[in-house]
């Protein structure tokens, strides 16, 4: 067993807000504070969350799009936050992305094949050109594209054949490690089935490890195999997957699991109490949580829970939770 | 007499100079008063367009080309503009997927309530505040006086789209037409909304039609369901019949390719291809290139609705199981 493949300690991301020019306060928005994840080899690391909990931005620092106002963030032992970008390059090839929306995240005016042999000619300049031509059949042909739509542009597809063409992208250096930041939810019910399969599929054939973003807990429980739960920009819950809808420790993770609509109905049928994400620039003093949650004491409100390990390997920040 | 009758439905877009393309190719569907009823299918598959028609609000060059849609014994698609809007925003009220659109940024939630109020009945401003008021209670918005003097951009999405229903309810409506009301929400305030509109309907003898893409929304709020599938009505029935027994092969197919219909870590079920654009529907069953149970006939000749299902093959029925 070797270490983990991404690890991140104490990570935080903090946003300044726009001021007044003469005002001396200087608003941050704390997007992550103090998360530390570290994220096997071969697994599917699920992070869900409500919008505004963090998890975008967390797959987003990991892979380098923003820099992180503190903490550590290491790729296969090697620390990778502030690196600059000659030494990041060869990193860049074995940690690659998919976004949410196939409609934004291709450029429209490339073809496909330019659209895939970019980052071999950008990370890999020493393959040659036949060896370029030959990497993008192949990644093609993994992904279940046709080898035809090599010369075709992104409007001429379905939001699902986008999304594999996305997918082929990301592996076309093959990467080790892939963040997939809600790669299903723009896409249609019977077509979502597919990509996650195709997802599946992929990470048996090349032993991929996943960060997976997503906030429909119905995909994480066929998908995960652990699970972060965040709640504005702080992990609430870690757990396996199995362990966390079974028995779920957090409060909001339990609040979670109730809000999704059931096949066998009759979960509405009760009236529920408005609940809002505090503000992340003003956060509450105790748990975040507290506002919103039912066991709060007068201790919660003052006293912010740390993340413990419970009886059943669960991690969980709320001072009730056994 | 049914409160709402809509037969042999059909829409139609200009396609060049000569011909046309049926976006909608003959629905048919009752509403008793207090029913609910859910329309689900996949973008494009012609469930909002049945909900703008409903309401003649298809815009131009779009066109009902063929149908009635009667409430309570009147044509609506007869109506002069003049006649039709005491029934629009009146006596059928609407809301859409995102609030943030919906609302007019530029003036208060109240301002734009009593506007509502006061298109369709003749009473004081002090009246109409104090309906306004209620209602905002009703919908269970905290310090109801005070926000009536907010702009949209000071409410969260949820207490936006709580708004909205606020507004919808102004009128006593005895239909809601819900165009995907919590597409655009969290899972949490999608289980407060929909919870909302479930009490609300029941309280006040309303009657829904909710357009979403999440069979488990359905299964949760609504006892009618129509599956729609490129333009027509593929399957209908109380919604907990087809949920727990479809017998058209897609609807079958959506619910198995559920992720919480599947094995933790096994293949999804997958119906293979997309939904084919208006533009180039197949001949015969527009669903057959996807269909396992397809023979010639589903080729050649376009299936009816027999009451339940159209569908030459159909699964689950009583020949079926014996």
């Amino acid at each position: 067993m070797t270490g983990p493949i991404v690890e991140t300690k104490g990570l935080e991301v903090r946003f300044p807000l726009p001021t007044h020019f003469l005002s001396r306060e200087k608003p941050m928005l704390h997007a992550l504070n103090g998360v530390d994840v570290a994220i096997q080899p071969g697994e599917s690391f699920c992070v869900v969350g409500e919008s505004g909990c963090g998890k975008t931005t967390l797959g987003r620092a990991i892979m380098g799009l923003l820099e992180p106002s503190a903490g550590e963030i290491y790729f296969k032992g090697q620390r990778i936050d502030g690196m600059d970008e000659t030494t990041r390059k060869p990193i860049r090839r074995d940690m690659q992305m998919v976004f949410q929306n196939p409609y934004a995240s291709l450029n429209p005016r490339r073809n496909v094949f330019e659209t895939l042999a970019e980052p071999i000619r950008h990370l890999m300049p020493e393959k040659s050109t036949s060896e370029v031509r030959q990497q993008v059949e192949d990644v093609l042909a993994a992904t279940g594209c046709d080898p035809s739509w090599q010369r075709r542009l992104p409007h001429e597809f379905s939001g699902g054949q986008r999304q594999r063409i996305a997918i082929a992208r990301a592996l076309v250096t093959n990467p080790a490690f892939i963040v997939a930041d809600e790669p299903i939810s723009a896409l249609d019910v019977s077509i979502q089935a597919q990509i996650l399969n195709l997802l599946t599929d992929l990470q048996a054939e090349r032993g991929l490890t996943y960060l997976f973003i997503t906030h429909d807990l119905s995909v994480v429980e066929h998908f995960g195999s652990r699970v972060a739960v965040m709640y504005l920009g702080a992990m609430m819950e870690l757990a396996e997957a199995e362990t966390i809808f079974e028995t779920p420790k957090h409060p909001y993770t339990r609040l979670l699991l109730d809000a999704i609509p059931k096949l066998e109905g009759g979960s509405f049928d009760k009236p529920r109490t408005p609940g809002e994400l505090p503000d992340p620039v003003n956060p509450p003093p105790g748990c975040p949580f507290a506002p919103r949650c039912p066991m709060a004491e007068a201790r919660c409100r003052s006293e912010r829970p740390k993340l413990r390990t419970l009886d059943n390997g669960t991690q969980a920040a709320c001072h009730f939770a056994e | 007499m049914a409160m709402l009758e809509v037969r042999d439905l059909h829409v139609a877009f200009p396609k060049g100079k000569k011909t046309e393309v049926e976006a909608l190719r003959g629905v048919d569907l009752t509403l008793e008063k207090g029913e609910r009823l859910g329309v689900v299918g996949e973008s494009g598959a012609g469930k909002s367009m049945l909900a703008f028609a409903i309401l003649n609000l298809i815009a131009e060059p779009g066109r009902v080309s063929r149908g009635s849609v009667t409430f309570h014994g009147e044509n609506l698609l007869d109506l002069s503009e003049r006649d039709i809007r005491g029934i629009r925003g009146n006596r059928i009220s609407m809301i859409f997927q995102d609030p943030m659109v919906t609302l007019n940024p530029v003036l208060t939630i109240g301002t734009q309530m009593m506007e509502t109020l006061r298109a369709h009945r003749r009473i004081s401003d002090a009246e109409a505040r104090k309906l306004c008021i209620e209602g905002l209670k009703q919908v269970a918005i905290p310090s109801a006086e005070s926000r009536m003097e907010a702009y949209p951009h000071e409410l969260s999405g949820g207490l936006r789209q709580r708004v909205v229903i606020a507004i919808a309810l102004l009128t006593d409506p005895e239909l809601i037409i819900a165009d995907e009301p919590t597409t655009a929400l969290d899972v949490t305030i999608q289980a407060e909304i929909m919870a909302l509109i479930l009490k609300l309907c029941r309280e006040n003898d309303v009657a829904l039609i909710l357009i979403t893409h999440d069979l488990g929304v359905v299964a949760e709020v609504t006892e009618k369901l129509m599956i729609m599938y490129a333009g027509k009505c593929v399957e209908t029935g109380p919604t907990r019949q087809i949920i727990d027994a479809p017998t058209h092969p897609y609807t079958s197919g959506l619910l198995k390719a559920l992720p919480q219909n599947a094995g933790r870590g096994t293949r999804l079920y997958q119906i293979p291809g997309s939904m084919p654009p208006i533009t180039a529907l197949p001949t015969g069953c527009a669903y057959h290139p996807r269909c396992e149970r397809a023979t010639e006939r589903c080729k050649a000749e376009i299936p009816q609705l027999d009451g339940r299902v159209a569908c030459f093959h159909p699964l689950n029925t009583a020949e079926e199981v014996q």
